[in-house]
C-alpha cells in the first residue's frame, strides 16, 4: 500500500466507521475495541477496501458490520480459517480477524492453535470478557474457576482456565500482546504494531462485559503496562509470562518466525499440460 | 474354451490375488496400462485386507473392446500367487463353471473359490521365477495372463521399460523375462480366453481414476485453491491436486480439520479465488455447518464427497451410496444448495467442473456426491470433451453508489463484490440479513431471502446435463452414481432378449427438476430404483419430491458389494412382469 500517498486528503478514523448501529449494552467494553480498530486504521492510512474484518459468533463478534471495511460475519469459532483462506489467495489485502473468547478458544480453541502454528500474515483480536456475553452469561475458558454465577456451572468451573498469551506463544504466534477496552488510544496503538508485524499476530483486549460480568468495571484500576519492552526471544517471553497477573498491557512478543507465504506462480501453460500425464502413449 | 461364451472375446475379467509384498497390485496396473496402450479399454479395481501396509490383496480388472464402467457378474480368470487369507476375497469375486483358477504347484485353491465348479490350472510360478536373476512371480503372472487372453507382450514390454526406468536396465530385464517365460507357460490354454483386438488405433485414450478426473475436472472449471483434510477414499484426489494446482497456479492447503478446510474455502472464495475440497462422509458431517454459512452468505464452495460405507467410521475402503440424505437433507435451516452425482470414471471429470460453474454462477454451495467406486476405480477411457464449464461469478468491478450485495431481483443472482473494490464494502454474513448485509431479524427481510436463495437456483436452466436418459421401454429403472453402470449393463443383456427398458439416472440431485423428470417418465407405467444403500435413501427422495401414479419399486443393496448386471436384471424380469 501506498502510505504516503497524496493524491486524496488523510482518513480519519470516523472514515472506516459504518452507519450501522452497534448492538451492544451501553457501556460494553467492546465499543472502545470499535474505536481503536477505527484509530488503528486511520493511523496506517489503509484504504477501506483493502482491508477484511472477519468474526464468528458472540456480542464482540458484531465488529465486522461497523466498519466502513470488507466484512464476513462466519459462523462460531471459525472465523480464523476464513481468514486464512483469505490472506493465502489474496496476499494484498489487510486481513483482521476479530471475536470473543468463547469464540477463539472454546468452540475455536484449535483453529487458535493451529493458526498460530501457519503464521500466516493476519491480526487476530480477542475481545476477552471472560465470559459468553451473547448467549447471556455462561463462564468461558478464560473464566476463573471459582466464579458461581455462570448459570452453567453454579458451583464455579472448577477448571483450569486457558492461557490464550502462553498458547499462542507456544503455539508459534509471531506477535503476542494484550490491550485494555479502557485505553483506546493504547489499544490501537498495540493493533498498529500487530498488523504492521509480520506474521499472525495475536492481541487480547480485556473488555469488560458489564452486563453479566459487573464487577470487571473494576479492571480499569487493576490493569498496568508491562515494565518492560517486547522481546524477540521466545524464552525471554515465556519466563515474563510465568509472572504474569493477566493484567499486564503491553507488547510482550515480537518474533522473527518466518511467516506462511506460499508462491503463486503458474508454471504450466495451461490446465491442458496436466492431461498429458492421462494420455496412453500406444 | 471351445464352448466358452460369445461375450468373452469382448470382455474378459481377471482377478489377481496375493499376500503382503506379492505386488499384485503393481501387476494389475501393469495389465492395464498395457491393455490401454494395446487399444483397449478397462478397468481395476482394488480391494485389501484390514492391514495399514502390506497384507492380502486383490486386483480385480476387466479389459474389453468397447467401454466398460462396471465389473461383469463373473470373473474368467482368478489368479493367485499364494492363497493366504484369499478367501475375504470370495464375495467380491464371483466366479463360474467358465472360470479358471490359477494358482501355485501343490497349493490347493480354496474350496471357497473351487465350489463355484470352476476349473484349475497349477502353475509352478515360484521356480519360473526363480529361474530367472531377481525375478518375480507378479511378473511371471502377468506374462501367463497375457498368454491366456492373446494380449502381445509389446505394450507390456514397453510398459516395463517406463515403470521400471528408474530401477536400472537390471530389473527391466529381468521383468521382460519373467513376463516372457510366464507366457511360454500356459501350454494349451494360450489364447482360451482370447480377446478380440482391433487392429484400428483407438483415438485418444487415458488412464485415469475417477479422483483424478475430479481434480482435473476442478482445475479446469477454474479452482485454484483447495483446502482440505486427508480421509479415504478421497485423499488420492487431494494427493493429485496438490502438485497440479501449484503448475496451474493455485495451491492446495492441508487443514487441521474438516472444520477449518471448509471455512478456508469460503474465505479464498470471499477474496474471488473458486475453491474446492473434497472428504468423506465424517468429514462431510463436520462441514455441514459452514455449508449452510456459504448458502447464506451466498460464496460459492464446491465439496466432493467420495462416499464410503456408513455411519460413522463405516467401512473406509469400500464403497456405498449412503451420503444421499446428508447431502440432500443435512444442512440446517432451508438452506438450497446444490448436489450432483457423477456417473462414471470419466463423468467425475464433467461434473465437478459443472458443479463448479453451477456454484459460482449462483453464488452456492455445491455438494458433488462420488464414492469409493468411481474414485479409487482405475479406467482408460476415451479422452473426455473439453465443455466451456468455467467459473464465470457475477462480480461487482466497479464502484457502485449504495450497493447491496444482497439485493433481491432479477434472476435472484445478485453480483459481489470482491475486496478491493473502492466503494462497496460490505460484510456477507450468515446471520439473516436486509439487502445490505445488515442483519436483520425482520420477518419481510427473513422471506426476501429465503426467496431468493431459492428462485436462483429453481430458476436456473440446467439443460440436458440435468440427467443420463437412455431407452424407450415402459419400464424404467431409476438409478444414481456407480449405480448406473450395471443397470447400463443389464439393460444391454436384456435388449439382447428384446426386452428394452428405459434408464433415468439424475445428474442434478438437487435442485429437483420435477418438469424434466415427468417428461423423462413419459409413457412409463412401472418404475425400479437402483441404489447402494441399506435405508433405500434414493428411493424415498424420489417418493418425496417425483411422485407418480405409479409405484415406485425399491432395489436397494448396502455396500461394500457392488451391484452386479445380473442381480438387476433378475430384480427386472420378476417385477417388471417380463
Ligand atoms: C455452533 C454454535 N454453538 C453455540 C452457539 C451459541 N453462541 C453464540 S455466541 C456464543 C458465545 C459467545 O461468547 P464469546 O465468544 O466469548 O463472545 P461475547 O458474546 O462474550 O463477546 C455461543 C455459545 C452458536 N452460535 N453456534
Ligand atoms: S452482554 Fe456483555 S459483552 Fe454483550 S454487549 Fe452486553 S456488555 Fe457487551
Amino acid at each position: 500500500m501506498d502510505q504516503t500517498s497524496t493524491s486524496t486528503a488523510a482518513l480519519k478514523p470516523k472514515d472506516y466507521k459504518s452507519d450501522t448501529k452497534p448492538v451492544w449494552c451501553p457501556g460494553c467494553g467492546d465499543f472502545s475495541v470499535l474505536s481503536a480498530f477505527t484509530k488503528a486504521m486511520a493511523a496506517m492510512q489503509l484504504d477501506p477496501e483493502r482491508v477484511v474484518v472477519i468474526s464468528g459468533i458472540g456480542c464482540s463478534s458484531r465488529i465486522p458490520a461497523y466498519l466502513n471495511v470488507y466484512g464476513f460475519h462466519a459462523v462460531h469459532g471459525r472465523a480464523l480459517p476464513v481468514g486464512i483462506g483469505l490472506k493465502i489467495t489474496r496476499p494484498d489485502l489487510t486481513v483482521m480477524v476479530a471475536g470473543g473468547d468463547g469464540d477463539g478458544f472454546s468452540i475455536g480453541g484449535n483453529h487458535f492453535m493451529q493458526a498460530c502454528r501457519r503464521n500466516v500474515d493476519m491480526t487476530y483480536v480477542v475481545m476477552d470478557n471472560q465470559v459468553y456475553g451473547m448467549t447471556k452469561g455462561q463462564a468461558s475458558p478464560t473464566t476463573e474457576p471459582d466464579w458461581e454465577r455462570g448459570k452453567l456451572t453454579p458451583h464455579g468451573t472448577r477448571i483450569n482456565p486457558f492461557y490464550p498469551l502462553v498458547i499462542a506463544l507456544a503455539s508459534g504466534a509471531n506477535f503476542i500482546a494484550r490491550a485494555s477496552s479502557n485505553d483506546p488510544n493504547g489499544a490501537a496503538r498495540v493493533i498498529t504494531e500487530a498488523v504492521q508485524h509480520p506474521g499472525f499476530s495475536f492481541v487480547q483486549i480485556l473488555s469488560p462485559c458489564i452486563t453479566f460480568r459487573p464487577e470487571q468495571r473494576d479492571w480499569k484500576k487493576i490493569v498496568h503496562p508491562a515494565p518492560v519492552v517486547a522481546t524477540a526471544d521466545p524464552a525471554v517471553a515465556a519466563r515474563r509470562l510465568m509472572t504474569d497477573d493477566n493484567f499486564f498491557i503491553g507488547t510482550l512478543f515480537k518474533g522473527e518466525r518466518v511467516p506462511f507465504t506460499p508462491e503463486f506462480e503458474p508454471r504450466a501453460e495451461s490446465a491442458h499440460e496436466l492431461e498429458t500425464a492421462f494420455r496412453m502413449s500406444a | 474354451m471351445e464352448e466358452h461364451k460369445d461375450r468373452a472375446s469382448s470382455s474378459i475379467s481377471i482377478a489377481l490375488i496375493g499376500s503382503g509384498g506379492a505386488g499384485v497390485m503393481t501387476a494389475g496396473s501393469m495389465l492395464l496400462e498395457a491393455a490401454g496402450r494395446a487399444g483397449l479399454f478397462g478397468i481395476m479395481t482394488r480391494s485389501a485386507g484390514p492391514q495399514i501396509r502390506g497384507g492380502e490383496a486383490a486386483a480385480m480388472l476387466r479389459l474389453a473392446t468397447f467401454p466398460v464402467e462396471s465389473h461383469d457378474n463373473e470373473f474368467d480368470i482368478l489368479l493367485a500367487i499364494d492363497w493366504l487369507n484369499a478367501d475375504r476375497f470370495r464375495a467380491e469375486i464371483p466366479l463360474g463353471t467358465q472360470s479358471l483358477i490359477i494358482g501355485e504347484t501343490d497349493a490347493e485353491p480354496p474350496q471357497a473359490f473351487t465350489d463355484s465348479g470352476a476349473r484349475t490350472l497349477e502353475l509352478p510360478l515360484k521356480q519360473i521365477a526363480r529361474e530367472t536373476d531377481g525375478g518375480r512371480e507378479n511378473m511371471v503372472v502377468l506374462g501367463v495372463v497375457c498368454s491366456l487372453i492373446g494380449l502381445p507382450l509389446e505394450p507390456l514390454h514397453q510398459v516395463l521399460e517406463s515403470l521400471l526406468k528408474r530401477k536400472g536396465q537390471a530389473a527391466i530385464d529381468s521383468s521382460v523375462a519373467c513376463v516372457d517365460s510366464g507366457a511360454a507357460h500356459t501350454g494349451k490354454h494360450q489364447g482360451s480366453y482370447q480377446l478380440s483386438l482391433s487392429s484400428e488405433k483407438q483415438c485418444d485414450l487415458w488412464n485415469i481414476s475417477g479422483n483424478e478426473a475430479a481434480g482435473l475436472g476442478a482445475i479446469r472449471g477454474g479452482v485454484r485453491f483447495v483446502a482440505a483434510y486427508p480421509i479415504t477414499p478421497a485423499t488420492e484426489l487431494l494427493e493429485w491436486m496438490a502438485p497440479a494446482l501449484e503448475q496451474v497456479g493455485g495451491i492446495l492447503v492441508q487443514a487441521e480439520d474438516e472444520l477449518a478446510s471448509v471455512n478456508q474455502l469460503i474465505g479464498a472464495s470471499f477474496g474471488g479465488t473458486p475453491s474446492l475440497t473434497a472428504t468423506s462422509g465424517p468429514g462431510l458431517a463436520l462441514m455441514t455447518e459452514s455449508i449452510g454459512l456459504a448458502v447464506a452468505s451466498e460464496t460459492p464452495i464446491v465439496v466432493v464427497d467420495v462416499m464410503r460405507g456408513g455411519p460413522s467410521t463405516g467401512i473406509p475402503t469400500k464403497s456405498e451410496q449412503s451420503d444421499l440424505n446428508i447431502a440432500i437433507y443435512g444442512l440446517h435451516g432451508d438452506a438450497p444448495h446444490l448436489v450432483l452425482a457423477p456417473m462414471s470414471v470419466a463423468d467425475c471429470l464433467f461434473t465437478t467442473q459443472w458443479a463448479i460453474h453451477l456454484a459460482e454462477k449462483l453464488q452456492t454451495a455445491a455438494i458433488v456426491l462420488s464414492d469409493q467406486n468411481l474414485g479409487q476405480t482405475r479406467a482408460i477411457i476415451e479422452r473426455p470433451a473439453d465443455v466451456a464449464f468455467v467459473s464465470g461469478r457475477s462480480i461487482q468491478e466497479t464502484p457502485m453508489e449504495g450497493y447491496q450485495r444482497y439485493a433481491v431481483g432479477g434472476n435472484g443472482v445478485s453480483p459481489m463484490a470482491l475486496p478491493g473494490t473502492a466503494g462497496c464494502q460490505y460484510t456477507a454474513d450468515g446471520l439473516e440479513h436486509a439487502p445490505s448485509g445488515i442483519p436483520s431479524s425482520r420477518a419481510e427481510d427473513h422471506r426476501q431471502q429465503l426467496d431468493k436463495r431459492r428462485d436462483k437456483l429453481v430458476n436456473h436452466d440446467y439443460g440436458d446435463h440435468w440427467a443420463l436418459i437412455e431407452g424407450e421401454g415402459e419400464f424404467a429403472v431409476i438409478t444414481w452414481g456407480s449405480s448406473l453402470a450395471p443397470v447400463r449393463e443389464a439393460r444391454a443383456m436384456l435388449l439382447s432378449d428384446g426386452i428394452d427398458i428405459r434408464i433415468i439416472a439424475p445428474r442434478l440431485l438437487l435442485p429437483v427438476q420435477p418438469e424434466r423428470m415427468q417428461q423423462a417418465l413419459a409413457g412409463v407405467t412401472g418404475a425400479l430404483v437402483v441404489e447402494q444403500s441399506h435405508g433405500a435413501q434414493f428411493f424415498h427422495y424420489l417418493q418425496a419430491f417425483y411422485p407418480q401414479k405409479f409405484e415406485f419399486m425399491s432395489m436397494a443393496q448396502p455396500g461394500p458389494l457392488p451391484i452386479r448386471p445380473e442381480q438387476v436384471v433378475a430384480d427386472i424380469k420378476t417385477r417388471g412382469k417380463y
